[in-house]
Parts: structure tokens; C-alpha cells; sequence
């Protein structure tokens, strides 16, 4: 965690001034009780007016000093609480880019959005409060009981033994707190899940006619939030009496203490005083401390996610230098197998492709094509086996390089919010209007296009004012653009009809000459023009050939293609 | 505030209107008893009058005294705070069973409408800042009037002409608390607006962060986030600046108070005046608390406001009209046959959908429904399971109307898989089960298998009892749509429905499930939508819509031999895919 402080760079000054200049405010604040006594033993005991007048006018004058020094620190720990939250968001971000798709599964998409927010808010106001008040709150008690033995020591440490019961009682009560608190959180998350999923599956939830069910399991869920929230806020109640009990008593001990020192003749009834008014200082101080620790043990838990985080380094490196992309070979896997996290999903793939060709991979549901894609894009590394790109090892490539060369088209079709352009160049130099029509009309996708608006049209969040082909057509054109040596098409055109999906088959072949193909699908359709065809089962290549050498050797194939043909007694 | 949703706050907290009552004689109790502590440390500091003058007996006595007071203030204090937390709770709790339940009371139509999002933040962030402010705004409020009360006749009892002094002082706290706030609630709705552009942004390219690297994208995102990110920083450092002024704008006014009252005391007391050195002690404590319930105060009033426009809220979800519960006919009737005689229906009255649709399916018919995107199957279903009620003709079930039905009635009969899968958080078993509470495993399993779910559900990790994630995270679409299809094979309704029910699954699988719902549909009535029109070759009828009206309908070889709109659709899903 002490790695998240490099994030305090160029807010180094603020972050020091700031609790200087709250030390100055409580050194004018402590000063005060020592005045009022000075008042009362010097102006009140002696009847000097004009003395009390002048202590009045130095009250004030300290209030105002104490003041602009509280606005100075204010301004400088928001300063540097904000330019730490921000530097640390941008590092999050930049890091999250570095993260290879393995990272990215292990960590969690969503969770890593929650540390780019609401932890990093949090983490916010924790550097603010801790450079603010937590500093503030023990200067106060140190320096007030500091006070009160300065004035006298034996009053003083009765009074002094308070502050240790006080800590510990509000140390208890944040152990015990937290731990509740943490479980309401949890409690409060299911009920607000179980209203989402009922949001979500009103129609099933409905049509099986269990929204009784629904009712009682909510019944229960909330009746458990309502009993933790219960327990929670007695707890919680506890801190004001307790601190006032404490308090009280230890002041009525001071006085006891401080009457037999002035019946002694050892001390002045306005240093009493004194003691007294700085004792009332320490009880709202503490209070304060209080409410702070739980935002400050928020923002540590935070902070710890985020260092979690940060600890991880990306599992992927990259080559250094260009490589010469001459060879014929254009992909070849040997022997190449892949599991997520444990779970075997890829074994034993060897294959081999031309440049300028065609590859076909044809499977069921969860067989394995998108892996086999995931390992020529370089999405995820083989655990075994090679896979090499124009007679290099894939490891060799520089990330840039490689993403220049291969260009995927991912299952789901992702656009984001910007201009169509936008969506259209993204990590390339903007090419001009008459490159980006031709990638539009080999993608089929110029028509709706102009239709809409041209190319500065708007895209909304997650591309939702396009249709689901519209967005696989737009994101064919701008795999496309990126003119890529090896273009992936996994399962692209599963939303198009049959017949726009075959046209954009044949523009995209004659796009560039040299450009070599793979598709993965699930109908044969989009598959059978390929020069060389891959049947994937259950993580493994069963066959490999051309449409009608598979047709006539590979069993799964015919029935795949049975299946599709409504059975063979369709129209042919 | 209009005085209906304040009468509406009203019935609603009624139950705790005692509980009210009590709060506010223990805040009255509370404040009488914690002023008095001051006034006996100050009576104390009175007996310290020198060198062999003090007086321990009375000095014991009063400081006993404020022990006392002190430890029953503090209980008077510790149940208020119960009863005040419990009175929250319990309201927010009930709202919250209200929302719930008012989700499953509500139209589908409102539901279509209103984004989930919408209707969980009044359940949650409304519901709560509602009772929050509302309950322990009141408690607070209340308690703070009782301290100012109360500071304010202690200390006129001590001294009315210093007291004066400082009431003449409690406008400069209240303007100032005021200035603070209007300014800031300026600058929090700015930084609210700056964080959610930045979530917006950071959700969408985090959450797609594998496109984002499949495209090399990242350096035009690290400009878009900058951008964001600046933002943010700007108007966050404003807010936090100009709302932490608070605090020692707070303590100059109470640094102004008490040199005013030391001045005032002090020189009162070398008058003579009857005031006493510990009554200025006293005083002294008493100017400190004084202007502490002010700021309270102010704080509270931003929270009432907060909590009168989240109730409104909440009150416009709980009050919108209610589903009507349907007719009595809790679903006996004594066939399964369906008809439909001539139907209307539109989602909104200037654009008219289906017209005049008649239509008739007797028990154990399978009825196909095709058509382009839009054309009106979806909302065929809609109608079938009374998600929407027709606006004319109608459909009836067994010869009894459906609207003479009741909903739960109706939809019992028939069993539905739709395109959108659906599962929650919890078991596989639990998600098949849940067409069907209290099914037995065995039961499950054979579900399972009939809709070929067996084999992937034994391969997960905890096989049946294998926890899935929200929205069935870690399946594939495939997957789920075999787990939905197992949910109908176990309750094995009357009725069928299926919405391209297999859109995702690979055709071989596709193949054998449909050779499983041929048994489970065996003389039953069934209405298949599908896109692919290889699932529906064996229906008794297909009909073919277009844009709301039934264009065609037949089966498939006469459909094909009349060369209309439905051989256009085959031809364009199986010739032309053949023509590479």
C-alpha cells in the first residue's frame, strides 16, 4: 500500500503545508483557555478594565489568525487530496491498459470499475480528512493535556488517564462497529440484487407465477438488513453517552484535584478554569476523531483493493523490435493448447496457413473456435505449443506490430460513444473519407451509413442506436480500415440474414489481395467457401480439409451441415 | 412542501407517532439534564475561592451531583438514539418491502418503460435518504431546539444582559452556515455531474477493455480520460474546499461568541453585577454549545428538503395504478384450446400494431409464428401470457375469455422459454427449480437431460449445486438458454411458448432439443417463434406476420408451393447461403 504514495508527487508541498497550518490553528486555539485565565486571575481578581478589554481584543485577533490559517490548510488539502485522487485514477487507468486479458479475467471487469470509483472517492476523502482532521484531532487532545500539565501535573493526570479509556473504548467500538457495518453493507447488496433480478425476470418470474416466492425471499432478506441494522445503530448510539460519561467524570475528578491545589494555595481558580475549558476541547475533538476513523478505515480498505491492483503485472510481454513480415507462412499453431484459469479449453492444435488464404473453423457451442482465435490474436498465451506469424513466434512481436497485423473482430460487437469516425480510427492515424467509405462498402455497411448521416454521426454508450448487424457490419469495416495482414472474423456475421452475410464474405475477400482470413461460425454457409477448413470439437481439431473433402470424411461435419439444411429434405 | 405529500409523509410514520412523542420528551429531558453539568462545574469553580477556602464537603456534594446528572444524561440520550434508529429502520425497512412488492403489482407496460436502475434507486438511495432525514432529521432538530431552549434559559437565568450578547450573535451564525451551503450545493451538483461523465466513461472502456486492446485503442481513451479526469479534479477540489469551510467558519463565529462573553462576563463581573467567576465559567461552556446546534440545525433543514423530494419520489412509484389482479377464473377451464377473435392491440393508440387478427389453435396444435424483426411476434406473446391485455376483440382459452382469468391462472398454464435468458444469483439446481419450488434433485436431473443441460451442469465445478453469478456470468449464451429450457422441462406446463428458445445454441444441440420439446409438446398446444426457419418445418400452421397482420399461413409444403413472403424468407436463409 505505501507504493499508492508515489501518487502524492507535485502535491508534496500541499500535503506538508497542510498539516503545519493546522498545527498553527491549534496552537492559536489551545492559547485560548490560557488568556480567558489570564482575564480572570489578572482583569477580574484585580478589577482591571482596560486589561480585560485588551485580552478580549487578543481573542479576537487569535480567532481571526486561526482562521485564515484553517482557509490556508483547507485550500492545500483539497489541493492535494484531489491531485492525488486524480493521479491515482490516471495510473489505474493507464495500468488497467497494461493488463493482458488473463489479468483482466482474474481481476474482474466490474470490480476494477468499482476501483476506478467509488474507491478511488473514497480513497479522496480519506487523504482529505487525514491531512485535515486527523491531524487536527490529536494535535488538540495531545496539546490540551500537554496544557493542562503545564498549568498543573496532578489535575492533569487525572485527567489525562481519560484519554487512554476513551481511545480504547473508541477503538472497541469501531472493531465491533465496522464488523457489523461491513454486514449491513452485505445484507443491503442482496436485497438491492434480488430487486434487480426481479426487475429483470419479471416476465419469467411471472409466467411460472412465483412472485410469492419472490415476496418472501424479500421478506427474509430485508428482516435480516432490519435486525443487522438494529444491532448496528445500538452500537453506534453508544459513542456520545459514553464519550460524555468519561468526559464528565474526568472533569469532576480534575476539579476535585485542582480545589485541593488551590486550597493549597498552589494554584489560581482561572487556571481551574482553564483546565477546565480545555477539557471541553478535547471531548468534541475525540467525537470528531470518532466519525473520522470510519472514513479513514474506508478509504484503507479501498486503497488496499487498489494496491491489489497495482500489484499485478502484466502477464503478457511484448517484443521489442519490428519483424519482417516476408514469409509466406502465414499462421501456424503446433501443438498449441490453452486453459482458463484451470479449466482446459484448447489441446493439441496444430495448423497451418498461406498467406492470401482462407481458414474456416466450424463448432458447436463452447468448442473452442474463439480460443483458437484468442491464440493468433495473441488475446491469451498458449500454455503449450507454439503459435507463430509469418514464421515468428508470436512473443516476439511488438504489441503495436501485432495489433497492426492481426485484426480481430471480436464475437461481440463493441462500439463506444463518440462520432462514428471516432469509433471507426480508433488507435490508428485518421485515413481519409475515401479509405473509410471502401471499408464501409466491403462491410455492407455504407448503406446505412449515409442513410443515418455519414461518418459524423452520433454513437451512443455501447453503440445502442445501431442494430445488432449493423454494429458486426461496422465493426468488420473497422477491422478493415486497419488494413491488417491477417483478418480474424469470429462468428461476425451471426446477426446478419444469410444473404448479407454472404455478400460481405465476397467483398471482404477482394478487399486486399494479400490478406488472409479466418472465420469462425456456426453455420457452414459461412465457412464452406474457405480454402482449408477446421472442424473443432471439444477443444481439439477432429478434421481438417475443404467443404466437400469434409462432406465425404468428417462425420460431425455432414451432421452439422444436415442440421442446416433442415434436415437434407429442404430445397435441394 | 404542498400539504398533500406532507399529509402522505404523515400516514406513513404514523405508527411512529408515540415513538415521536417519547423522542421528544427524552430530547427535552436530555437537554435539561446535560446543562446542568456546566452550571455545577461552574457552582464548583465558585467553592475554589483561594488558600484554605474551599469547602470539599460542598464540593463533593456538586461534584457527585454532575456525575449523576452527567450518567443520566447520557442514558436519556443513548435511548433516544435507540428509538430514533429504530423508528429509521423500521420505516425504511417497510418502504422497502413496499417497493418490492409494488415491482410485482405494477403493469408490464410500466415496467417496459421505466429502466431497472430508475426503480432500484428509489428502493434504495431514496428509501433511505428519506429516513434518514425525515427521522433522525427530526430527532436532531428537535434536540437542537431543545439545547438552544435550554442553553438560552440557563444562561438568562445566570445573566440576561450577557445573554443578550450573544442571541444579538446567533444571526452571524445562521447567515454564515446559510452562505456556506447555498454556495456548495452549487459545486456538489457539478462534481455529482463530473463523476457520473467519468463512471459513464470508465464503465464503457473498462468494461470493454478487450476491444479497447484489440484495437490498440488505448492511447485515444487515455486522451478521453484525461480529459474527464481533469474535470473531475477541478470541480472535486472546489467542492471539497468551499464545503470544508464549514468547520472553521463555525469556530470563528463561536471565537466571536466567546470573546464576547468573556468581555462582557468579565467586565459584568468586576461590576459587580452579581456574577460570580464560575458563573462565567459557565457561561463560558454554555456560549460553546450554543452555536453548535445552529450548524446542526442548518444541516438538518438541507436534509429535510433532500428527504421531501426523495419521499415524492418514492410516493409517485407506490402510487402508480396497479395491474388489476384479472378475472376469478383461477385458471380451470376445460380445454386447452385457443382462439383469437378478431384482435387489436397497439401500444399506444396513435400507432395502431395488429388489427382484426383472428386466429385459432385447438388443443394440441403447434402453431408456428415467422416474420421479419418488428413485425408483431414478440408482442403476440405479450398478449397470449396477459403481459398486455388486448384494446379489442378478444382471446380466450377453453372458450373462456382470458381477461375473465386471473393473470397467475392464465400464466400457470403455459410454460415459457424466451430468447432473453434469464437466471439469478444461486445454484443451477435452484435456477431450474425455480419453475417448480421444492422440486426433488432427481426431478431437476431429468429436466437437465431432457434439455441436454446434463452434460455441461456435471462438468462445473460443483456440478448441480455450482453457484452462478448475476446474469448466469461464466455460461455461455448457449448454456443459459439449455438451463432455461430445463426450468419448462421440469414444471411440464399444459402450454407452451417458445421464443426463439435456441437462438444461441449450435445446431446439433438445436437438433436433439428439438426432438426433446416434440415429447414434451406431444398433444399439447405450443406457439414457436423462430428466426431459423429450420425449428419450425414440422409446425400444424405456420403464420407468417409482417408489420403487425398475419400475411400467410399454412403449413410449410403448401406455404412453399404458394411461392409468397415465407418462400422469400426460406430461399434468402438456405439457397442464397449455398451460392458462395
Amino acid at each position: 500500500m505505501k507504493k499508492l504514495f508515489r501518487y502524492f508527487k507535485g502535491y508534496g508541498v500541499q500535503s506538508v503545508i497542510a498539516p503545519i497550518l493546522k498545527l498553527c490553528e491549534v496552537a492559536l486555539e489551545l492559547a485560548v483557555p490560557f488568556i480567558v485565565s489570564y482575564m480572570i486571575d489578572n482583569g477580574i481578581d484585580k478589577a482591571d478594565r482596560s486589561l480585560v478589554i485588551r485580552c478580549f481584543f487578543i481573542l479576537i485577533a487569535f480567532a481571526a489568525v486561526g482562521f485564515g490559517f484553517a482557509l490556508a490548510a483547507q485550500f492545500f488539502a483539497a489541493k492535494a487530496a484531489t491531485g492525488f485522487a486524480a493521479q491515482l485514477r490516471r495510473a489505474l487507468y493507464s495500468h488497467i491498459e497494461s493488463l493482458s486479458y488473463s489479468d483482466l479475467d482474474k481481476l474482474g471487469v466490474s470490480s476494477l470499475i468499482t476501483n476506478m470509483t467509488s474507491d478511488a472517492v473514497r480513497i479522496q476523502n480519506g487523504v482529505n480528512l487525514t491531512l485535515r482532521l486527523l491531524l487536527r484531532s490529536p494535535f488538540v487532545v495531545a496539546g490540551a493535556v500537554v496544557a493542562c500539565f503545564v498549568i498543573s501535573a496532578k489535575p492533569a493526570f487525572r485527567f489525562a488517564l481519560a484519554v487512554p479509556v476513551l481511545l480504547l473504548f473508541v477503538y472497541l467500538l469501531m472493531l465491533f462497529g465496522m464488523k457489523l457495518y461491513s454486514r449491513v453493507q452485505e445484507k443491503l447488496s442482496f436485497t438491492v440484487r434480488l430487486a434487480k433480478e426481479n426487475l429483470d425476470g419479471v416476465r419469467v418470474i411471472r409466467a411460472f407465477g412465483s412472485e410469492e416466492t419472490e415476496k418472501v425471499k424479500f421478506r427474509e432478506q430485508n428482516g435480516a438488513l432490519y435486525k443487522d441494522q438494529i444491532r448496528s445503530g445500538r452500537l453506534s448510539a453508544l459513542l456520545n453517552p459514553v464519550t460524555l460519561v468519561i468526559v464528565n467524570i474526568a472533569v469532576a475528578a480534575l476539579m476535585y484535584s485542582g480545589a485541593i491545589k488551590v486550597n493549597a494555595g498552589e494554584l489560581t481558580r482561572g487556571e481551574v478554569v482553564a483546565m477546565y475549558n480545555l477539557t471541553a476541547m478535547v471531548l468534541t475533538e475525540l467525537i470528531k476523531l470518532a466519525d473520522l476513523t470510519i472514513n479513514i478505515t474506508k478509504a484503507l480498505s479501498s486503497a488496499k483493493r487498489i494496491s491489489a491492483v497495482f500489484s499485478v503485472t502484466p502477464s503478457i510481454k511484448y517484443g521489442e523490435t519490428e519483424l519482417d513480415l516476408s514469409s509466406d507462412c502465414a499462421v501456424k499453431l503446433e501443438n498449441a493448447s490453452l486453459s482458463y484459469g484451470g479449466t482446459p479449453a484448447l489441446s493439441d492444435i496444430g495448423l497451418s496457413l498461406e498467406k492470401g488464404k482462407t481458414l474456416g473453423l466450424i463448432g458447436g457451442t463452447g468448442s473452442g473456435k474463439s480460443s483458437v482465435i484468442a491464440l493468433i490474436a495473441r488475446f491469451y498465451d498458449a500454455d503449450g505449443g507454439t503459435v507463430s506469424l509469418f514464421g515468428h513466434d508470436i512473443k516476439e512481436y511488438p504489441e503495436k506490430q501485432l495489433r497492426k497485423t492481426v485484426g480481430a473482430v471480436p464475437q461481440k460487437a463493441v462500439l463506444f460513444a463518440g462520432t462514428l469516425r471516432e469509433n471507426l480510427t480508433y488507435g490508428i492515424d485518421a485515413p481519409d473519407d475515401g479509405a473509410i467509405c471502401k471499408a464501409l462498402d466491403a462491410a455492407c455497411a455504407l448503406d446505412f451509413v449515409s442513410e443515418k448521416g455519414g461518418l459524423d454521426i452520433k454513437v451512443e454508450q455501447n453503440g445502442r442506436n445501431f442494430s445488432g448487424g449493423q454494429r458486426q457490419r461496422l465493426c468488420v469495416a473497422r477491422a478493415l480500415l486497419r488494413d491488417p495482414k491477417i483478418l480474424i472474423l469470429d462468428d461476425s456475421s451471426s446477426a446478419l440474414d444469410y444473404a448479407t452475410d454472404a455478400k460481405m464474405r465476397e467483398a471482404v475477400s477482394g478487399y486486399s489481395k494479400d490478406m488472409t482470413v479466418i472465420i469462425a461460425a456456426q453455420r457452414v454457409s459461412s465457412v464452406r467457401g474457405a480454402d482449408l477448413i477446421a472442424v473443432i470439437d471439444d477443444g481439439k481439431i477432429i478434421a481438417k480439409g475443404t467443404h466437400e473433402e469434409l462432406l465425404g470424411s468428417c462425420e460431425t461435419y455432414q451432421k452439422i451441415y444436415e442440421t442446416q439444411t433442415g434436415g437434407g429434405d429442404g430445397d435441394e | 412542501m404542498n400539504k398533500k405529500l406532507f399529509s402522505k409523509i404523515l400516514s406513513r410514520i404514523k405508527k411512529q407517532i408515540p415513538v415521536f412523542a417519547v423522542i421528544m420528551v427524552l430530547s427535552a429531558a436530555y437537554a435539561g439534564l446535560s446543562l446542568c453539568v456546566p452550571l455545577l462545574f461552574g457552582d464548583a469553580v465558585d467553592l475554589l475561592v483561594g488558600k484554605d477556602g474551599v469547602d470539599f464537603a460542598a464540593l463533593t456534594v456538586i461534584l457527585v451531583k454532575a456525575a449523576v446528572f452527567s450518567v443520566s444524561a447520557a442514558a436519556v440520550q443513548y435511548i433516544m438514539t435507540v428509538l430514533s434508529n429504530r423508528a429509521a429502520y423500521k420505516t425504511v425497512s417497510e418502504l422497502r418491502e413496499e417497493t418490492f412488492e409494488k415491482i410485482h403489482r405494477l403493469p408490464m407496460s410500466y415496467l417496459d418503460k421505466h429502466p431497472a436502475g430508475d426503480i432500484i434507486s428509489r428502493f434504495t438511495n431514496d428509501a433511505e435518504t428519506f429516513s434518514d432525514g425525515l427521522l433522525l432529521g427530526f430527532t436532531q432538530l428537535f434536540s437542537g431546539i431543545s439545547l438552544i431552549i435550554g442553553t438560552l434559559v440557563f444562561m438568562l437565568v445566570i445573566k440576561p444582559s450577557v445573554t443578550a450578547v450573544v442571541v444579538l450573535l446567533t444571526p452571524l451564525s445562521l447567515f454564515t452556515a446559510r452562505l456556506i451551503a447555498s454556495r456548495t450545493f452549487g459545486l456538489f451538483s457539478k462534481q455529482t455531474a463530473d463523476t457520473a461523465a467519468e463512471t459513464s466513461f470508465v464503465t464503457e472502456t473498462v468494461g470493454e477493455q478487450k476491444t479497447v486492446r484489440a484495437l490498440g485503442a488505448e492511447r485515444d481513451f487515455d486522451a478521453g480520460f484525461d480529459k474527464y479526469n481533469a474535470a473531475l479534479q477541478k470541480s472535486s477540489f472546489k467542492a471539497t474546499f468551499f464545503s470544508s469551510l464549514t468547520n472553521p467558519s463555525t469556530r470563528l463565529i463561536n471565537a466571536i461568541v466567546y470573546g464576547a462573553v468573556a468581555l462582557t462576563g468579565a467586565l459584568s463581573v468586576i461590576a459587580g453585577g452579581g456574577m460570580t467567576v464560575g458563573a462565567l465559567a459557565s457561561f463560558l461552556a454554555y456560549a460553546n454549545k450554543y452555536t453548535k446546534p445552529f450548524n446542526e440545525i442548518s444541516g438538518v433543514i438541507a436534509e429535510l428538503q433532500s428527504a421531501f423530494a426523495c419521499a415524492e419520489r418514492i410516493f409517485a412509484f407506490l402510487e402508480e395504478k396497479d395491474e388489476d389482479d384479472g378475472g376469478k377464473n383461477d385458471g380451470l377451464v376445460s380445454s386447452n384450446d385457443v382462439t383469437i377473435n378478431n384482435m387489436s392491440f397497439s401500444y399506444s393508440p396513435d400507432k395502431p400494431l395488429i388489427e382484426n387478427m383472428d386466429f385459432s389453435a385447438p388443443e394440441g396444435k403447434h402453431t408456428a409464428i415467422v416474420g421479419p424483426t418488428g413485425c408483431g411476434k414478440t408482442t403476440f406473446i405479450n398478449l397470449l401470457m396477459r403481459y398486455y391485455d388486448v384494446t379489442g376483440g378478444s382471446i380466450s382459452v377453453g372458450g373462456v375469455d382470458v381477461r375473465d382469468m386471473s393473470r397467475r391462472g392464465l400464466r400457470k398454464r403455459y410454460g415459457m422459454v424466451l430468447q432473453d435468458t434469464w437466471l439469478r444469483y444461486g445454484t443451477v439446481a435452484d435456477n431450474i427449480a425455480l419453475s417448480k419450488p421444492g422440486a426433488s434433485r432427481a426431478e431437476i436431473e431429468e429436466a437437465a437431460r431432457s434439455a441436454h443441460a446434463h452434460g455441461f451442469i456435471t462438468r462445473l465445478p460443483k456440478g448441480y449445486d455450482t453457484v452462478i453469478g448475476e446474469d448466469g456470468g461464466g455460461l455461455s449464451a448457449g448454456q443459459k438458454q439449455l438451463l432455461c429450457i430445463a426450468r419448462v422441462m421440469l414444471c411440464k406446463p399444459a402450454m407452451l411458448i417458445l421464443d426463439e428458445a435456441t437462438s444461441s445454441v449450435d445446431t446439433m444441440t438445436e437438433k436433439k432439443i428439438q426432438q426433446a420439446f416434440d415429447t414434451l409438446t406431444e398433444g399439447k398446444t405450443a406457439f414457436i417463434v423462430a428466426h431459423r426457419l429450420s425449428t419450425v418445418l414440422n409446425a400444424d400452421e405456420i403464420l407468417v406476420m409482417r408489420a403487425g397482420s398475419i400475411v400467410e399461413r399454412g403449413t410449410h409444403t403448401g406455404l412453399i408451393s404458394k411461392k409468397g413472403f415465407y418462400y422469400e424468407l426460406y430461399q434468402s436463409q438456405f439457397k442464397k447461403g449455398k451460392q458462395i
